[in-house]
């Protein structure tokens, strides 16, 4: 079966401004609103345009965290993913996650894996890669374009001096940046549906991994602020007030 | 024993800035024993420049026909082959390293640090979360190699006063043939590279078409300056992905920055928390651009821009 792996975590929304703990010992994420980290959601509606158009068969979603995961599985189905599994781990380190992916790629046999290019919380940007070392398979990343043609795919890549295209051999990673798509909104008769839909839970230790924890942090601080400035009133003041810092 | 290795960045002809960043990033983690490793074919420009980076000992050579484009599964073998030899290796947190880092990591089987902002110890580092809005201090124990990747915005380049040996090394992982390089479109041109610059002008969503982003490009010609762009004018096509600012486009650290028309989202703000200068200008006195700029100027950008524009030629002339 022609399937693609959907990775999907759960980080606080991107609108949330973020606090630090009084004791430095985190970021307050108590009541705090948790969604789909927006490069997962983008992930899946490629996936899911992918399915639409005949190139896949069927679209399962991954995530790795707490129990309340769930919800987050549930509206990934409700946007149109066919089956869940949720890996109940907390605070997994990339190498550990893509370790997980790649159990489940050897089980799954994805024709594709598509992850986000870097989860919003932790900004790290190395679990699609790792995943796709350790599956010893192509690696695409910053995706904003995604062709599928027989056995291989062509992907042209966000990078810094612009847009690069490669072509790589199936099954492969994906990692996608933002503007490979918008995601659907979900639907109300979706939701329900979805609550029919499959979502296995398993622990790490069924799939043979065993977490480690080797990057371990000490302290969070709150980022330093930046002075608030003066308002001038019009550009010859502006213009001044360069001239006078030496700037123009 | 500490020894520290950086993955060149360079587009063939040209050495990246940002090598020169993470070369000052080591520096904080031993004074001694700092080796670049290029990977391209026919580099010698590249080397040459490599040998004068201040504090580099050693350039190591890996001049091959697969390494003639920077692909992540082609270099990694070869770096992960290197890393036994020192206790960090090192790349800059541009799309290249980011892409190519991770890979090494696993194949050596140790976790990375992204983004370095700063060295505490050998095995201590502060870097970025939550788009800059937390500092994590994060220890590194129990492994062999630690790799990382550097915030090349965090650190000054170092000079171009050094004399380091230039190493040929025999390319020997084979490459796999899963991974081709197609093509590159870069919209680059001759205007001052956006991550290098000293004064960057960037404008956003109220330039409102391609045609009218042009007056950030004059504004930006009469202050010798990069263009920048948000994501929303570079989601609606007024301006290439190459020049987006922010937590999912580049990090930047000029002396002068020129918002214009932007509205000072937090992704955006990410990009620019270490410019010396920011400058902004806006219609909205209530737009979070203003929190954060020295200097600010609420006003229709369509009428101060061409001022602002008027003003800096006739500076120029007299
Ligand atoms: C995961 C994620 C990652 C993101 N990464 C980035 C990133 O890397 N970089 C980035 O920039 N954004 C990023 N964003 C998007 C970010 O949240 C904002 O949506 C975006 O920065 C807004 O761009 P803007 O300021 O140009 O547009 P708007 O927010 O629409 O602001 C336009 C501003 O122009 C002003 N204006 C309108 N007309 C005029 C006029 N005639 N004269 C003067 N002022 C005028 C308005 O008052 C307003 O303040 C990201 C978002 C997400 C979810
Ligand atoms: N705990 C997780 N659960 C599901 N997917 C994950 C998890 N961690 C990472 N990923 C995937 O890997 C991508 C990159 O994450 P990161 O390397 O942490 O920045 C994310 O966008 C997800 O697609």
């Amino acid at each position: 079966m022609k399937r693609i792996l959907v990775g999907i975590k759960r980080v606080v929304d991107y609108n949330i401004r973020i606090r630090v703990k009084p004791d430095n010992t985190g970021v307050i994420t108590d009541g705090v609103k948790q969604s789909i980290n927006p490069f997962d959601e983008i992930a899946l509606e490629e996936a899911l345009r992918l399915k639409e158009k005949g190139l896949a068969e069927e679209v399962v979603v991954i995530s790795i965290g707490p129990a309340e995961v769930q919800n987050q599985l549930r509206t990934a189905l409700a946007m149109g993913a066919d089956r869940a599994v949720l890996v109940e781990a907390a605070g997994v380190e990339p190498l550990d996650a893509a370790k997980i992916f790649l159990k489940l790629a050897e089980r799954e046999q994805p024709l594709l894996v598509m992850l986000g290019k870097q989860a919003i919380d932790d900004d790290n940007n190395q679990t699609g890669q790792m995943l796709a070392a350790l599956w010893d398979r192509p690696q695409a990343t910053f995706a904003s374009k995604v062709e599928l043609a027989g056995t291989t795919a062509r992907v042209t890549r966000e990078v810094d001096a612009g847009l690069e295209t490669i072509e790589v051999d199936l099954p492969a990673v994906i990692t996608v940046d933002l503007r490979l798509n918008e995601p659907r909104f979900v639907k109300l008769p979706e939701i329900i549906k979805a609550k029919k839909k499959p979502l296995e839970t398993l622990k790490p230790d069924a799939l043979g991994i065993t977490p480690r924890q080797r990057v371990h942090a000490t302290h969070y601080a709150a980022p330093g602020t930046r002075q608030k400035g003066v308002m001038v009133k019009d550009v010859n003041e502006l213009m001044a007030a360069l001239a006078a810092k030496g700037l123009v | 024993m500490t020894r520290v290795l950086i993955v060149a960045e360079h587009d063939g002809r040209q050495l990246n800035d940002a090598t020169a960043k993470c070369v000052r990033c080591a520096q904080g983690i031993t004074d001694a024993a700092i080796d670049v490793a290029v990977f391209g074919l026919e580099l010698q420009p590249v080397l040459d420049a490599a040998a004068k980076l201040d504090g580099v000992k050693r350039v190591l050579a890996f001049n091959a026909a697969q390494n003639s484009h920077a692909l992540a599964a082609v270099l990694a073998p070869q770096v992960a082959a290197l890393a036994g030899e020192y206790s960090h290796v090192l790349a800059p947190s541009t799309t290249f390293g980011k892409d190519l880092l991770p890979r090494v990591a696993a194949l050596l089987d140790v976790p990375m640090v992204s983004d370095v902002m700063a060295v505490e110890s050998p095995t201590r580092f502060r870097r970025p979360i939550y788009a800059g809005n937390a500092i994590l201090t994060v220890e590194v124990r129990d492994v062999g190699t630690l790799l990382a990747t550097v915030r090349t915005a965090s650190f000054e380049a170092v000079g171009s006063n050094g004399s380091a040996s230039i190493e040929a090394r025999p390319v020997t992982a084979a490459a796999p043939s899963h991974t081709r390089f197609v093509g590159i479109a870069a919209s680059g041109g001759d205007r001052p590279d956006l991550q290098s610059a000293r004064r960057v002008v960037s404008g956003g969503r109220a330039l409102g078409s391609a045609e009218k982003f042009q007056l950030i490009y004059q504004l930006a010609d009469a202050l010798c300056a990069a263009v920048g762009a948000s994501r929303a004018a570079v989601d609606a096509g007024y301006a290439p992905n190459d020049l987006q600012v922010g937590q999912t486009g580049k990090i930047i650290a000029p002396e002068l920055y020129l918002a214009l028309g932007i509205s000072g989202a937090i992704q955006h703000l990410t990009g620019i928390k270490d410019a010396r200068t920011i400058v902004a200008i806006n219609k909205d006195a209530d737009a979070p651009i203003f929190e954060v700029a020295d200097y600010g100027l609420v006003a229709d950008l369509f009428e101060a821009v061409p001022q602002l524009v008027a003003a800096l030629q006739s500076r120029a002339s007299t």
